[in-house]
């Protein structure tokens, strides 16, 4: 047996060894992966992000340097905290922090320390750095606005946080990505493609030389330029008169969809975004949850349409040919149904067919002509389905599909709706709100917008965009493509009418504009919040839809202005100054301009949180706004007026 | 039956082949692990690579020499040459070159040659010579005594310079002595006497002692080999001496760096900052060379493409770390390649040794088998982190003349021998 013992010590090493081989590289192994090789040094080269241009070629979005310090933990060494602390401007508890916080994100990976670096202390620090182990400065571009509006449509881009990295390994620590607006929407074109070089490393940690001769190395893409269809000269008017109210501005060229304004009330300066303090104003935008200053309302504010939706009512009725537009209907200044009325503003005994009723905003018409509509077949039920199937066709109660990253659905009822709420019996009584655009119906600006370019096209819509050109691609079917609505084209020919008539003689007559004929719908709805568990009335939504011209529409917009009472008080003036901006090029109501600047809603929006009682609509009296803000506004007006000229 | 007359093919051609292939093989590597920049030039001198080259072509007229030697010659000159080898190990005292720490070198002219790799081969010759002597019983302690003494002295030459690992290598007699017949106690003592170290480093002396005792314990009742009482208490004894001596030896005897290897290797450290610490120090040539065999996978990066091998991320990797470059560049293939050819060659000479009819043909060629493979065992047990570092190279594969040389004549004088058999009567 002598004789074994080194044979089988021979043979027992050898296996042991190939297994603990087998362990480390097979089964353990830190394979090939060049990204997780910390012999290979990857150092990026970041693209120029795209600019983006308004649809006159305003540049609108441009870029700065900016330089942060990066760590790689595994690869600091000692140094004198102290000396590093006072270039960079922090104390020794924030820099162990960070410290911290980065070995804890990974020892091998960089991380940000300390982000965007003045230049002055860029230029000291640049020339320290090689003191300081593990530490190195990267580049990087932000943005640069060269305006000061439209925050909400172009958005802004912020640092990536680790669930993005999880999912999307082409982001690294440290990298910006667009968090809102245009910048998130259109991230891919406009970030283009970062560059990478490997660089061999020795376990000094210099650099021997390119990694393969950079047969692995790419070049950055640059990012595209885009022009988004925003008009900033209107986009610029309609926040300036939307100061110190809240509310949302939705201007649609109804020949394609393109976006003309979209205007989220308040806002605030997009550069407050941009560098070291974004984390902080940005805790400040977010934390204000009373004013939202970051709701895009144009996009995400539900709310009941209220008037306007009336359009929609009287076109499924001629569609579903339940009355003709000559047909009358008697007003007794309200519609009494059941033991129950609803009011009117007509003089008792008006007799309104559908132009009247459209024009003086008739609730007694539009009661019975909704109840005509459900009650079509006798079971409302199946009225109501085909109600909502062609309501639906207008782009209302679904996401339309738009290229910016927020929406909301709002709501347009079916039968399956009020299955849950009526099991039983369903009679068109139960629903009467609908026909005045009250009740279950809701919609975001954007929806009714999207709804009067629909109406201004006599039928049809082009899904609403933001993007009207990128470098060297066309824009997708999906917004070239127009969507056919359920009505016929000659049904709308009385609707519209019955909108001139508003403007005419109707509830906007004071509102004409010369020279153009404006097609338009007031709105006022009552709206109600819980104070203290107790449903409180507010004063009315101030509401406005219109397109103009009447033949050959240019522009179809919604205007929506929280508690402004009436339809033409606000939201009125702002659409009408603003199709006259749009189409004539300036303004000539310089005193509705005025009004508008002077008049604030601030004190209306601070009522429910007062805790004292408060009086609405009629009671109230409007806020003047200070003089010192007066004059600050009317500088702007100035300075766009004279833009445009 | 007779083999084969021809004297020009008796040689065992597949130990040659496979020596071959580990120097073949070993030069690739250390030119991988050795070059610089992106064009390489095979014949520049000034680098490892080239001179192993001339080391190897130099290798070729030795072994010529060595085959065409007289058989007959290493049996009678063995004491001769022990004793040379002895005298150019105690003249390192006089002479020698320190060389990171170790006085290992001989400077000649604008080379060094390591007196204690040659040392390995003269005696495991004189072991040979003394063990077949007709009147050497090694079951006699006199006799056993004597041995050891050869072994002994140069394993005390080495150490005295400051050379742990080469001292080790001594261990590998012991493969020799007791396949010659050394009592089994022996091995029972070393081995018991390696558990008891380690069990009483990881888990203190008191525990080991406890065991100890429930093990001789049990052993002295239920074994139906019954020992007297005192030679129970005696192993006990032993064993208690072993389970609290290892302690001291380890704290009093052993160098701050040693402990530290062995720290490590035992897991001894629990503070996580201070193992860090130990990564990046002492421990970073492990650290590295582990991380580089991993980063290999199954089929390794390929020729001259290990980005760790590249960067020289494991210092010393074209001597001592050799094998990192194999697990780098040529991953789980070419590892376990590497590792059953050296299998292959052990085996092979083993094989060959119990061929053999003469008693010194035999005890050298296990002398030969044993030397290798406590170098195999050590060298890439250390590279992948199995055992504490000790500082010895792979046999033909790691950078360096002296040592390549050192082995050639270890392998071809046995070559030698055995092509002599057939004239052994």
């Amino acid at each position: 047996m002598r004789q074994f013992l080194l044979f089988i010590s021979i043979i027992a090493v050898g296996l042991v060894f190939i297994a603990r081989l087998f362990y480390l590289q097979v089964y353990n192994s830190s394979g090939h992966d060049l990204f997780e090789d910390n012999a290979i040094r990857k150092v990026y080269d970041y693209p120029k992000r795209g600019f983006v241009y308004d649809r006159n070629g305003e540049l609108l979005v441009a870029n700065q340097p900016s330089y942060d310090v990066m760590v790689i933990p595994r690869e600091v060494e000692p140094l004198d905290t102290l000396e590093f602390c006072k270039l960079l401007k922090i104390d020794k508890e924030r820099f162990i922090n960070k410290y911290k916080k980065a070995k804890h994100y990974s020892p091998r990976l960089p991380s940000v320390f300390v982000s965007h670096l003045s230049k002055e202390d860029y230029a000291v620090l640049q020339e320290k750095m090689r003191k300081f182990q593990g530490f190195y400065i990267q580049k990087r571009s932000l943005r640069n606005y060269e305006t000061t509006i439209g925050a909400n449509v172009l958005g802004d881009i912020g640092e990536v946080n680790n669930a993005i990295i999880r999912k999307d390994p082409y982001y690294k620590m440290g990298d910006l990505i667009g968090k809102q607006g245009v910048e998130a929407s259109y991230e891919n074109t406009l970030r283009g493609i970062k560059g990478i070089k490997f660089i061999q490393k020795d376990r000094f940690n210099r650099n021997i030389g390119p990694y393969k001769d950079g047969k692995f190395d790419t070049i950055p893409e640059q990012g595209k330029d885009i022009t988004i269809t925003i008009d900033a000269q209107l986009q610029a008017y309609g926040e300036l008169l939307m100061q110190n109210k809240r509310g949302g501005v939705i201007a649609i060229e109804p020949s394609s969809g393109e976006i003309l304004a979209m205007v989220a009330a308040p806002t605030y300066n997009p550069n407050i975004l941009v560098g070291r303090d974004r984390s902080k104003n940005f805790t400040k935008l977010y934390n204000d949850s009373i004013a939202k200053p970051l709701f895009n309302r144009s996009l995400q504010g539900v709310y009941e349409p209220g008037s306007p939706f009336k359009l929609m009512n009287a076109l499924i009725a001629l569609q579903e040919e339940v009355l003709t537009p000559e047909e009358t209907v008697t007003c007794y200044a309200g519609y009494k149904y059941g033991n129950r009325f609803m009011k009117c503003h007509c003089n008792r005994g008006t007799r309104n067919d559908m132009i009247g009723g459209i024009q003086r905003s008739c609730n007694a018409y539009f009661a019975t002509t909704y109840r005509k509509i459900l009650d079509k077949n006798g079971n409302a039920s199946d009225g109501i389905d085909t109600w909502s199937k062609h309501a639906k066709s207008f782009g209302l109660g679904n996401f339309l599909g738009y290229d910016l990253k927020v929406g909301q659905k709002g709501r347009i009822p079916d039968r399956d709706y009020y299955k849950r709420i009526y099991p039983k019996t369903f009679y068109s009584t139960y629903t009467i709100s609908n026909a005045i655009g009250q009740g279950e119906v809701a919609t975001t600006p954007i929806q009714l917008a999207n709804m009067v370019a629909a109406i201004a096209n006599r039928g049809h819509y082009f899904t609403p965009h933001i993007i009207k050109n990128i470098e060297g691609e066309t824009l997708p079917e999906q917004f070239t493509k127009p969507k056919q609505t359920t009505i016929d084209k000659a049904n709308f020919e009385p609707v519209i009418e019955g909108m001139l008539q508003v403007y005419k003689k109707g509830t906007a007559a004071s509102l004409q504009v010369k020279d153009i004929d404006i097609c338009g719908k007031t709105g006022t709805v009552e709206n109600f919040v819980k104070i203290d568990s107790l449903k409180t009335q507010l004063t009315d939504h101030s509401i406005f839809v219109a397109f103009a011209p009447k033949d050959n529409p240019k522009i179809a917009i919604a205007v929506f202005v929280e508690n402004g009472y009436w339809g033409s008080r606000f939201a009125g003036r702002i659409a009408s100054l603003m199709i006259e901006k749009h189409i004539k090029g300036h303004t000539t109501r310089k005193d509705m301009e005025e009004w508008l600047l002077k008049h604030s809603l601030e004190n209306e929006y601070a009522k429910p949180y007062s805790g004292e009682p408060f009086r609405i609509n009629g009671y109230t009296t409007l806020q003047i706004v200070e003089e010192q803000e007066y004059y600050k506004l009317k500088k702007e007006l100035n300075r766009i007026n004279k833009a445009e000229n | 039956m007779v083999r084969d007359t021809n004297r020009h093919f008796k040689f065992d051609w597949i130990t040659i082949i496979l020596f071959l292939l580990l120097v073949g093989f070993g030069w690739l590597n250390i030119l991988s692990a050795s070059h610089t920049g992106t064009t390489i030039n095979y014949f520049d001198f000034s680098q490892p690579f080239g001179k192993q080259l001339i080391f190897i072509f130099l290798t070729f007229g030795l072994i010529i020499l060595l085959l065409a030697v007289d058989a007959k010659f290493y049996e009678r000159f063995s004491s001769v040459i022990y004793i040379i080898s002895m005298l150019s190990l105690v003249g390192l005292f006089l002479f020698g070159k320190n060389v990171n720490g170790a006085t290992s070198w001989y400077a000649i002219g604008g080379m060094t040659i390591q007196p204690s790799e040659f040392a390995k081969t003269a005696t495991a010759l004189a072991v040979a010579k003394y063990i077949s002597d007709l009147n050497t019983n090694i079951n006699s302690f006199k006799d056993q005594i004597r041995t050891f003494i050869i072994i002994i002295i140069p394993a005390v030459l080495v150490l005295l310079q400051n050379d742990t690992g080469s001292t080790i290598v001594y261990g590998a007699f012991f493969f020799v002595l007791y396949r010659e017949g050394l009592p089994k106690y022996y091995l029972t003592i070393g081995i018991s006497t390696l558990f008891l170290s380690i069990l009483s480093l990881k888990f203190g002396a008191i525990i080991t002692s406890i065991l100890a005792l429930i093990l001789v314990v049990s052993f002295h009742f239920l074994s139906k080999k019954k020992l007297r009482v005192f030679q129970s208490a005696l192993i006990l004894i032993a064993a208690f001496a072993v389970s609290f001596g290892v302690k001291f030896f380890y704290q009093s005897i052993l160098q701050p760096h040693q402990q530290d290897r062995i720290s490590l290797w035992l897991r001894l450290e629990k503070d996580p900052e201070k193992l860090e610490q130990m990564k990046r120090t002492f421990a970073y040539n492990l650290n590295e060379s582990e991380k580089a065999i991993s980063s290999g996978g199954f089929t390794g990066r390929g020729f001259l493409e290990g980005t760790r091998t590249t960067g020289k991320f494991v210092p010393e990797q074209h001597t001592d770390y050799i094998f990192s470059t194999v697990g780098e560049e040529w991953g789980f293939l070419g590892s376990a390649f590497v590792v059953v050819v050296f299998v292959l060659l052990l085996l092979r000479i083993l094989h060959l040794a119990e061929l053999q009819k003469s008693q010194f043909s035999r005890v050298y060629g296990y002398g030969v088998a044993s030397i290798i493979f406590i170098h195999f065992f050590i060298n890439i047990g250390m590279v992948m982190g199995l055992i504490p570092t000790i500082g010895i190279p792979l046999p033909l594969f790691s950078y360096g003349g002296s040592g390549l040389w050192a082995f050639t004549i270890l392998i071809f004088i046995f070559i030698k021998l055995d092509s002599n058999k057939i004239n052994e009567w």
